[in-house]
């Protein structure tokens, strides 16, 4: 990303999830930060996330999944956006992850996993200098 | 050096009421005095719904529980039975929140994850099999696809022998509240309230023991909201609901008596105490003055209190035991009708057993070891409880004149400004955590630095049998009559275009067998879909 431009990010609920006061939360912690940020809404396909990463043209995308289903839905996710073609935006997970299942995550292709009571300003200082792959 | 002892520091409740150091005569005469506190079952209820509460009959002990498959249900209902649960609550998975079969492409990785997978009445037969449910009474967590658990609740109860005109039980059932917190809505708004319009009818008519719905507090206050916004919204949420049954043409009465409240308790004991007797109080004169309802089974806020999964902390997970018993206390002085505990585990996974048991203890050692039953409100006449009483009264009444002033309940959920508004405060809130203006014991106070190495038992997926789910799925799909389903399914979608009520299409539905995802989707064809509006 050229350094000029601000940060774009999505914020998307995967699967049927609908513990969204985390992710909200954190949009809003990226905003006031001066990211900006688009949020998907509850229970978005795989597909209908990697077509919204396309169209807003984001650098990353936060994944939020409470659910305990991060693992299979993250690996959707992955695929959908590597199959959407273009420079693949850095994907992040948030949530309810255990410290275990961290590992699988990033061997998915995840740049970082944010459990619950991350502090946001760990969230923002990552997401302000990452980009597209 | 200490600091001097005639400075009190300030306190502020999280609802905004300015805490005084102490409390007296005078400050109750300021706050409105005492006409409010009254006498104990009778209205308006501020010391409790029943004249002997805990006297008589302590709370019923309801831990919410459900994972995988009925049949693994069924053996954790077993357990929590054997050890002293007197009521159910059952959590499904999410597809089956959702309206989705467990072969639904978006059920994949879900089924059976975070409660008992269902997808049709057999999986309810299986579930509550041997279960007498006239002496434990069943609360289904359901909201987005209540209709088809209801009547498969009610199929099943039928099939058992149980006559629908005493079953007794619960469906939480509290749609609205779904668009502020929790997710699982399926239908838009108008139509999502017509549903549940169509359960209090079906009840009031058919099944007048039964509570057709649990108007949810909990679930705005965990999504951000403060204790005062929860109650102004769980009661302007409850009326939204009576005004629809009235426009139908019933008796508010009878709807009123088939709601209860289910209600959070995390954050300052004190707090959660004046608005339980607050909010008694309110909602016996809300209904009585705005509505004119007299039955006192109508004006009596019943409810569950006890779980407060916001307040537990992923850091030092055995503080959550100590808080669990704590919020506990809170509720048993707050006159709670039904308990349920969150398990200290429950901020990371599935309850296991012995955490599950351990809440269950919790509440036991406060029924029979502390003397938390041998009288009745013990708080009444407290200077400082019934002052914030009132005072917590008038706040609840100022956000709800104010809501009505924006255009009520539903349209503010419609356009998304209560949403806007509950994560506007879950945001200020975490702020306010990580500055360290509210204390977390061992989050920014008395915090550890080893938290990653601990030690914690999470509760297994276990991915197989949810092929199993969808193999008997598919085994009662071949086996039952399709011609008896597709008839229901088209009468049900008939129903729901000319305005009927949908429940006695749907119970013939599920009676055939059709499944949850059936019954929704006929819905679905009709209502559509709701569309979430996103706003900050």
């Amino acid at each position: 990303m050229s350094a000029s431009s601000p940060q774009r990010v999505l914020i998307a609920k995967p699967g049927l999830d609908g513990h969204d006061v985390g992710a909200k939360i954190v949009c809003r912690a990226l905003m006031e930060a001066g990211v900006e940020v688009v949020y998907t809404g509850l229970r978005r396909s795989p597909e209908a996330i990697a077509e919204a990463a396309v169209a807003e043209d984001v650098d990353v995308v936060g994944l939020s999944i409470l659910s305990g289903a991060h693992e299979p839905l993250t690996a959707k996710v992955i695929a959908a956006l590597d199959g959407a073609g273009g420079p693949r935006p850095e994907v992040i997970v948030g949530g309810n992850i255990p410290a275990g299942d961290r590992e699988a995550l990033v061997a998915l292709g995840v740049s970082e996993v944010f459990p619950t009571s991350t502090p946001l300003a760990t969230i923002v200082e990552f997401v302000r200098t990452r980009g597209k792959a | 050096m200490s600091p001097a002892r005639d400075e009190p520091r300030s306190v502020r409740w999280e609802s905004g009421l300015e805490i005084r150091p102490v409390y007296g005569p005078r400050e109750l005469r300021e706050s409105g005095g005492d006409q409010g506190i009254g006498v104990p079952g009778e209205p308006p209820f501020t010391r409790g719904i029943h004249p002997f509460m805990y006297r008589a009959r302590p709370f019923t002990m309801r831990q919410y529980s459900g994972f995988g498959t009925a049949a693994e249900t069924r053996e954790r209902f077993r357990f929590l039975i054997e050890n002293g649960n007197t009521g159910l609550n059952v959590a499904f998975d999410l597809p089956t929140q959702c309206g989705l079969d467990s072969d639904d492409p978006m059920a994949q990785g879900e089924v059976g994850r975070v409660g008992m997978a269902v997808d049709t009445l057999a999986d309810m037969e299986q579930a509550f099999d041997e279960i007498p449910l006239n002496e434990i009474t069943v609360s289904l967590t359901i909201n987005g696809s209540a209709l088809a658990i209801m009547a498969m609740y009610f199929a099943m109860a039928r099939k058992r022998g149980y006559d629908l005109a005493t079953l007794r039980g619960t469906a939480q059932n509290d749609i609205l509240k779904e668009f502020i917190g929790r997710g699982t809505w399926i239908f838009p708004v108008e139509p999502s309230i017509k549903l549940v319009g169509d359960t209090l009818e079906f009840c009031a008519r058919n099944a007048p023991k039964y509570n057709p719905v649990s108007v949810c507090g909990y679930h705005i206050r965990e999504s951000g909201a403060d204790p005062a916004q929860e109650m102004a919204y769980a009661l302007a949420i409850a009326l939204a609901y009576v005004e629809h049954a009235l426009e139908r043409g019933l008796d508010v009465d009878r709807v009123a008596a088939g709601l209860t409240f289910n209600f959070d308790i995390h954050g300052n004991l004190w707090e959660q105490v004046a608005k339980f007797r607050a909010g008694r109080r309110l909602w016996a004169r809300l209904l009585a003055d705005r509505y004119g309802a007299t039955d006192p089974r109508a004006l009596k806020l019943r409810m569950i209190a006890g779980g407060g999964g916001g307040g537990l902390t992923i850091e030092q997970p055995e503080n959550n035991i100590v808080r669990g018993a704590y919020y506990a206390l809170a509720s048993a002085l707050s006159g709670t009708q039904t308990m349920a505990l969150c398990s200290f585990d429950e901020a990371y996974t599935i309850p296991s057993e012995a955490a599950a048991k351990l809440s269950l203890r919790t509440m036991q050692l406060l029924v029979h070891e502390i003397g938390l039953c041998d009288t009745v409100d013990p708080l009444a006449g407290s200077y400082f409880v019934e002052t914030t009483t009132n005072e917590m009264e008038a706040k609840i009444v100022s956000l709800l004149t104010a809501l009505e002033e924006e255009g009520g309940i539903v349209r503010g959920v419609a356009e998304g400004r209560v949403q806007a508004e509950v994560s506007r405060k879950a945001y200020e809130r975490e702020r306010r955590v990580e500055s360290g203006e509210v204390a977390k014991v061992g989050v920014n106070v008395f915090r550890e630095e080893d938290e990653d190495r601990r030690e914690v038992e999470f509760h297994a997926y276990r991915e197989e049998e949810a092929l199993v789910q969808i193999e008997r799925l598919n085994t009662l799909r071949e086996r039952r009559d399709g011609a008896a389903v597709a008839g229901a399914l088209e009468r049900l979608r008939a129903d729901a275009r000319a305005g009927r009520n949908t429940m006695p299409a749907a119970l013939d539905a599920v009676e055939a067998y059709a499944t949850v995802g059936e019954v929704c989707g006929a819905l679905r064809d009709v209502y559509g879909t709701y569309r979430e509006p996103i706003r900050f």
